[in-house]
Order: C-alpha cells, then structure tokens, then sequence
C-alpha cells in the first residue's frame, strides 16, 4: 500500500510545497529546476525548467494555463511511471502542485492510461486526501495560489502518450499528433498555454525545491542531474527497476542489479530505452545511462528501461515484433508512418517465414531512410519506430542474411516443429 | 437499449466538469460501457445528442480508442500483452493455450458469453513478464498452469 496523507507528511512530503508557495516566486521555482538540469523523463531529455521558462507569465498571460501531467506509459518494456503512480501517489501530487505554481497553471490534468487501473484508484484516493488537507482546490495553505487537479483515465492507444495527441484526445477528439509550430506551451490545451511533463519528471520536483539545485546535481554521476529510475526486463536473473544515480552505466545496471544473464543465455545487445531506441551492443555495457552519453553511442536513453537480447531469442523476430507494434499503433494520419511501418512489418514477416528474397535487406534499408527523418512526420513515431530496425540491420545483419538464404528462422528450425 | 436516467445523469455530471461538452466524450463512452460492457449504435447516438456532436463524429472518437467497445464482448475481456518483453518471455505460447483452451481467436468470444480475447500493447509489467489483464486486474509471470487457474475465477 502506498503512504497516506498523513504517513507521507511524517515523511517530510508537502514539506517542499510549503517552501515553494510560501517563501518562493514562481520563476525562483523554474530557476532552482533549471540550474538542477533537470531532463525530461518521458523519453527525449528536454530540460525541464526551459520548458517552463517559455510559457507566457505575469499579469498579461491568458488564462487558464494547463499543467498536464502524462502518465500513458506504453513504450514497450518500461514499467517506471506506474511504479511511481502506484507506490507514492502524493509524491506525483506534490511535485505536481510546485510544476503548476511554476507556469501560475489553473488546472491540472493527469492523463492516465485505462490499464493502470490500480495507480488510478490510489491516485483518485491520495487526490481526495489533498484537496481535504487544503493542498489543493482556491487558495492553497492560505497562499494567492489556486489548482484544480482533474484525473483523466484515457481509453487506450499508444499514440496518446504523443503530447499533442495527448491534447486532442483531452479535448474529446481522435488523438492525431498537432503540427508544431505553434508549440503547447502558448498554444496548448483548448487553445491555452500548456506544459506537458512526464510523471517521473514530476516526481523529481518536490526533492529539487526541498534539498537545492546543488544538491540534486550532486546525486549524478553525469551533467544531466539527479536520480533515474533505471529497469532491466528479458531473460536476465533478476528483472526489475531501481532508482539510482543518473549516468550509472549499462554495466552496472545490468551486472549488480539485474544479475547478469539467466543460465544458458548469453548477452547479444540491448535496447537502453524502450521499443524507440537503437540496439545496442557489448561493447556499448560501460556506457553512462545519460541522455549525452547514450547519444553519443548511437542511440537514445528513452525512458531507461532497458531491454536485453539473448543468444536464445532471435533478433529479426524481435524487430518484427517491434514493427508490427509500430505498424499497428500508428495514428495513420502521416502517410510515411501509415503505409512505410505495415510494409515495413510485413516485409519482416515474409523473412521470419522463409519467404524473404535477398533485395528485402535493401528495401528495408530504403524504407528506414524514408520513413526515419524527423521531420518526414508530424511526430516522432514513425522516427522512433526506424531506431531498432536501422540499429537490427546494422548490428545483427548476418541473421537477416541467414533467414533468407536458409528460408527460414534458424531459431524455430532449431527448435524443431511447433518450436 | 436506451441510457438509463442514472446514466443521463453521470453523464452531465462529466459534461459540467469539463471544459465544453464534447471533452467529455471519452469520460461518457468509458461511462456507458461500464454499464453494459460495450457501446451500441442506439447509445453512441444518444450520447452524441448529450454532448452536441453527430454520431459519426462520436463514432469517429469511439474506433479510434482501442478499449471502447463497438461490438458486444463476454463478461469478462482478456487481454494479453503482445508486446517485446513479453514477446521474448513466451507470449507466442501463453496466446497457443489461450486459444486451445478457449476454442477462440483474436477478437473473439466464447460460446458461452464468458470469455473475449484480445490483444494489448505492453501493459508496464515488463520485469514480471508475461503479463495478461482481465476485467481491469493485472496478472504476470504467467504459465499455462497459471491462466488455468486464473480463468477458474472468472464466471
């Protein structure tokens, strides 16, 4: 069971609230985030307090301003928000009410996927707690400051977790990816300024404004400040997710704490960060887990939770499984992601079935060039969709090859029929 | 297959909290399920009068979202994780007994009125994976043995 109000204020939690909106401006707030370097945690590192910093304040801004708050976790293989919404509702709150009172926001919204039906319910709970101590509602603590938290459970799709898309289905509408510019920050929510940040980014707030920005950044081992909730999941010894300082290396995380391989399974490559990330391989282990360092490697940290390949499970199944997910989950309104992911995904197909021709390998090569670019798309779908197969087909060329030329998967021919 | 007055009720309870009357779709849609497990073409329009949209429009919002139900399902709907972890923890399998055991495939329901499958992007589970989620409650690290005994508890 997750702390309750008054466990989690023995517990020092509110503590920061006060402080914020007692003793602090809002652009005191953004500052103490900035300096933090404080990086989003939804997948693409954008320094949190920036973000802020472009909303339009003071006297002359519109309003209402939104704070929304994603929680549609749904990149495959990561399990980080849910632990978060589930086990410590009131942190997400609490870092929640200081994000709002950095933009002057008057409502804010968490946007929570309809599987997560355990963190709604205790977030729906720890929510009621709040308004009934006075945290949240008009005039919060006796302060000028004023928020409206609104639990929105949405009603599936991956592309939700999209923030723009995320915007529209919050308005009632299919949720299609906006174009940007106008960016959500002044033109967001029904037309209003809007942040929309991660619930793990959320998370650390309160911690930033209760301990200083030198001390956040002290937690780090790497530029990028404070903690990661860092998660390992495949055939290793021990799956699971710890919080641990960020720029901690693939190495670490995978040895000390996942325990290594599982017997008779040896390491081939990993992605370090959900489904939308390069593969990476051995001698990529001592990289730190920062969004600079994994950058520099070729792929991306995401929401660091990494994913393992072992020598029992094969590879172009695996991206097929990846593309097919992709294909599947785009909105369809960018015709390069709408047509390009399903051939893409039916063209792994044909090879996982013996029935690929040795000129697949370059379509495939031609459709990553295609479909990849930022750009080419309204959102990064499609972009994310290309990481593991342009990654697959550099690093674990020689099994697609194989698959051709033996007219099948090597793996379910050695597993015999049925295998 | 009418909304009841309870329902009308629930739903301009949403409508008041939300900005304008159509951004309490969703809200409405996952409302009226929840009563009846699914939405008919006799609600949908309703709903659509409710918040002054066309039915179309609402439709068009209702096949979009993967968990609103157009079609009637079984009393209880499983959903299995399809996605890469579970995929490499032997969800290909899990999904053979599923199928075996229930005499049905993606999209499906059993003769009975018990049991519809389908399939569900990863659902956060990943370190206990494989995962399935029935009627809302999450179970993992699952083996055929488990979902036998899982789908014993579900009338």
């Amino acid at each position: 069971m997750p702390l309750s109000l008054p466990e989690y204020e023995r517990a020092g939690g509110y503590a920061a609230v006060r402080k914020a909106l007692g003793f602090l401006a809002p652009k005191d707030v953004i500052e103490m985030v900035k300096e933090a370097n404080l990086r989003g945690r939804g997948g693409a590192g954008f320094p949190t307090g920036q973000k802020w910093s472009l909303v339009p304040m003071g006297q002359d801004a519109p309003h209402p301003k939104y704070l929304v708050v994603n929680g549609d976790e749904m990149e495959p293989g990561t399990f980080k928000d849910r632990f978060l919404m589930e086990c410590d509702p009131h942190q997400l709150i609490e870092g929640t009410i200081i994000s709002a009172y950095a933009i002057e926001a008057d409502v804010a919204y968490l946007f929570i996927r309809a599987e997560y039906t355990l963190a709604a319910e205790r977030l729906g709970r720890a929510i009621a707690e709040a308004y009934a101590a006075g945290y949240l509602g008009r005039r919060i603590l006796g302060s000028a400051f004023s928020l409206e938290i609104v639990l929105h459970v949405s009603a599936g799709r991956y592309i939700c977790g999209e923030e723009t898309a995320l915007l529209n289905s919050l308005e009632g509408k299919r949720a299609i990816p906006r174009t940007k510019p106008p960016f959500a920050v002044t033109v967001g929510l029904f037309g209003q300024p809007t942040v929309i940040n991660n619930v793990e980014t959320i998370c650390n707030v309160p911690h930033i404004v209760a301990n200083g920005p030198q001390w956040y950044r002290n937690l780090s081992r790497s530029n990028d400040g404070g903690t990661k909730l860092y998660g390992v999941s495949g055939h290793v010894k021990k799956p699971g997710l710890w919080e641990l300082p960020m720029g901690t290396t693939a190495r670490e995380i995978l040895e000390m704490y996942a325990g290594g391989m599982r017997d008779g399974h040896r390491f081939r490559g990993f992605l370090p960060g959900g489904a939308s990330t390069d593969f990476l391989l051995d001698q990529h282990l001592d990289t730190k887990m920062d969004f600079t360092e994994v950058q520099k490697v070729g792929s991306r940290l995401g929401t660091g939770t990494m994913i393992v390949l072992d020598d029992r499970t094969c590879p172009v199944g695996m991206v097929h499984n990846l593309e097919q997910f992709f294909a599947q989950e785009s909105c369809g309104w960018c015709t390069p992601c709408r047509e390009g992911l399903p051939w893409i995904s039916r063209t792994l197909a044909a090879i996982e079935a013996g029935r690929g021709q040795p000129e697949d390998l370059d379509i495939l090569d031609d459709q990553a060039r295609l479909v990849g670019p930022l750009g080419h798309t309204f959102c990064a779908l499609a972009p994310g969709a290309i990481e593991p197969l342009q990654s697959a087909l550099k690093h674990f060329r020689d099994d697609f090859e194989q698959h051709v030329r033996k007219r099948g998967c090597p793996w379910r021919m050695a597993a015999g029929p049925g295998g | 297959m009418m909304l009841t007055e309870e329902e009308i009720r629930q739903i301009q309870d949403e409508v008041a909290k939300s900005q304008n009357r159509r951004a309490a779709c969703i809200e409405a849609l996952r409302l009226v399920q929840s009563h009846h497990g699914w939405i008919s073409d006799e609600r949908l329009q309703q709903v659509a009068a409710l918040l002054g949209m066309t039915a179309a429009e609402l439709d068009g919002v209702a096949t979009f979202y993967n968990l609103i139900f157009r079609q009637p399902v079984g009393r209880h709907v499983i959903l299995i994780c399809n996605s890469v972890t579970c995929w490499i923890k032997g969800y290909v399998s899990l999904l053979d007994h599923l199928r075996d055991r229930l005499g049905i495939d993606f999209g499906q329901t059993t003769a009975d009125g018990r049991f519809t499958l389908l399939p569900i992007v990863c659902l956060g589970a990943c370190d206990r994976a494989p995962a399935m989620m029935v009627d809302g409650e999450r179970h993992d690290e699952l083996t055929p043995e488990k979902i036998n005994a899982i789908l014993a508890h579900y009338e």
